[in-house]
């Protein structure tokens, strides 16, 4: 057995970062006549050749409609659209891909689960857990649900450094709750939340959990039944694949008594004007001709993140992440927003008064994509009485030498506004 | 430095360090809350009109970004004095100039040409003009918030 020093050592000897850059074909650019340092990968990552390859494939080579043409096409199409959802199977390790419901991102896999699962179980009086770091994706679904059925949202508080605070989440489940909605990781603070042990408390009451993925599967290697979540959502676009394509995850005991989500071909075993026989899961919920390209798009997409190993990718980033954190403490006049002890590759601050949109321009302007504002979790710039904060998130293409020139450019924008 | 001059110019820096006519005003018979939401730049702004159309006096509280910031303070120096029909004028002009529909900045517009630079960063348009639309609002004594993002504000 090796130590563990050993291990990271070996990590960090093989993961070829500079062979994986040239993976992405985006990167090799100027943006303002300086070379992209592209750090906005928690709003969205580049994709390899090999996505954008397979995309372009289908639509040169075997574009068609699938499940239903007798032709050739057709039957490509449908193969490589259900061999994708076998690799997505693969991936969470999900016990059969029926499992599996493609939707436009974790946006839509969150709704989907509200707007069936919810109004079908989902009464007045009860209650929907979420917590106080959540994106709007999981915040504005439940509200609508709760409005709707009478229900009541109620909000895990986190401490100063961004973590939840179990104790208070322990004492927030109970009778009433229907539903555990919480985050893997944190787009606005990076926190990785302890989301095995919420979901072992909320099942030992017998509360359902969803989990919002759509931070982590890029990040953190995901089990589904070792978690034994009762649902997760992922968006495609947020690990290297298209964007518009995205994951539910279901426990199929609970697909299968759901109610479909939008009505329409593909997802009917027969249909009169009398009554209609819907499908089985994962078809009941793909209404309509899905993102076929996407799909496949993302099969690669996986392939190319399972090649790599979603193990070194974490702890590559995890490296950069303690640079990073390293590199900007130096300036004094930055402030970190989430500190949690278990984080993911974000890094989220404020540079003294400056406004985080002034920070982005004239990072912009030296070629670094950060992103600024308020992240679509203004809960959490409440809970931290900030407007927004500037962020800087890793991917696996990321290398420390684009920190230094981030940690350049923040001295401009200290001297711009000296 | 040079690269951010045409956006961060001393004047603007200035006005942002120290904005003018800052505050609530209790004298105001005119006033509306503006909202930026995809910096969060939230400010009020107050008008005293008197009976002739005359902006008597205008001040703005809020936080925001430096762009946001300079362009409420120059606007409140700009338009003390102005006639709402006048002021209605350089709304227009200020506007056309930030989205680059007008290739010279009007020479009415005096200091406030110090935003044209604003025109090639268009992520920055509505930080620019979230001020100038909320003065719209108090004119008219709209009672909603004017959002950059809701159609009415909206620079797209």
């Amino acid at each position: 057995m090796p130590t563990s020093h050993t291990v990271a050592h070996y990590e960090s000897q093989t993961f070829d970062v500079q062979k994986f850059r040239k993976d992405f074909p985006i990167m090799n650019q100027q943006v303002h006549g300086k070379p992209l340092v592209y750090l906005d990968n928690a709003a969205t990552t580049q994709k390899p050749l090999s996505v954008i390859e397979t995309e372009n494939r289908y639509y040169r080579e075997y574009n068609a409609n699938i499940h239903r043409g007798v032709h050739l096409l057709s039957q490509q199409a449908t193969k490589a659209y259900e061999d994708a959802r076998v690799k997505v199977q693969k991936f969470l390790n999900a016990s059969q891909p029926s499992e599996i419901i493609y939707t436009r991102g974790a946006t839509e896999g969150i709704n989907l689960v509200a707007q069936t699962w919810g109004r079908k179980n989902v009464q007045a009086g009860d209650e929907i857990l979420i917590s106080a770091m959540e994106h709007h994706s999981n915040i504005v679904p439940w509200q609508m649900l709760c409005e709707e059925k009478g229900a009541k949202l109620q909000v895990i508080p986190i401490n100063d450094a961004g973590e939840l605070l179990m104790d208070e989440f322990k004492k927030l489940v109970t009778a009433k709750t229907k539903l555990v909605a919480v985050t893997h990781v944190s787009n606005a603070l990076g926190t990785i939340n302890p989301v095995v042990e919420i979901i072992q408390y909320a099942h030992s009451k017998g509360v359902l959990v969803l989990i919002d993925g759509a931070q982590s599967v890029p990040h953190v290697k995901v089990d589904v039944q070792v978690l034994d979540c009762d649902f997760y959502v992922f968006s495609g676009h947020k690990i290297y694949a298209p964007t518009g394509i995205g994951v539910l995850y279901g426990k199929l005991k609970h697909l299968e008594t759901m109610p479909p989500y939008q009505g329409g071909g593909d997802m009917i075993a027969s249909v009169t004007f009398h009554k209609t026989i819907y499908a089985k899961p994962p078809h009941k919920f793909e209404a309509g001709t899905p993102h076929i390209a996407g799909v496949i798009g993302m099969g690669a997409a996986l392939d190319y993140v399972s090649a790599i190993g979603l193990d070194r990718i974490a702890a590559h980033e995890h490296e950069l992440l303690v640079y990073g954190t390293k590199v900007l403490s130096q300036f004094k006049e930055v402030r970190f927003i989430g500190t949690a002890s278990e984080k993911a590759g974000v890094i989220s601050f404020t540079l003294g008064e400056i406004h985080p949109h002034d920070i982005g321009t004239i990072l912009d302007k030296q070629g670094v994509a950060i992103r600024a504002g308020h992240h679509c979790a203004q809960p959490v710039m409440e809970r931290f009485d900030i407007p927004a904060t500037a962020r800087a998130s890793f991917g696996l293409y990321n290398v420390k030498e684009e920190i230094d020139v981030l940690a350049q450019a923040i001295q401009k924008t200290l001297e711009v506004f000296a | 430095m040079s690269d951010f001059s045409d956006l961060y110019q001393d004047l603007i820096l200035d006005h942002q360090k120290n904005p003018r006519n800052f505050g609530e005003m209790p004298e105001a018979n005119h006033h509306a809350d503006g909202y930026n939401p995809l910096c969060g730049d939230k400010l009020t702004l107050y008008l005293k009109l008197d009976d002739q159309g005359t902006i008597q006096d205008i001040h703005f509280k809020g936080s925001g970004c430096a762009i946001s910031k300079a362009s409420a303070s120059m606007m409140t120096v700009a338009l003390k004095g102005k006639k709402t029909v006048e002021a209605e004028k350089m709304f227009h002009e200020f506007h056309d100039m930030v989205m680059g529909k007008i290739d010279k900045a009007p020479e009415d517009l005096g200091k406030l040409k110090v935003f044209e630079g604003v025109k090639e960063y268009p992520a920055r348009v509505k930080c620019a003009s979230l001020a100038w639309h909320t003065m719209e609002a108090a004119l008219h004594n709209e009672k909603d918030v004017v959002s950059t993002d809701d159609g009415k504000g909206s620079e797209a």
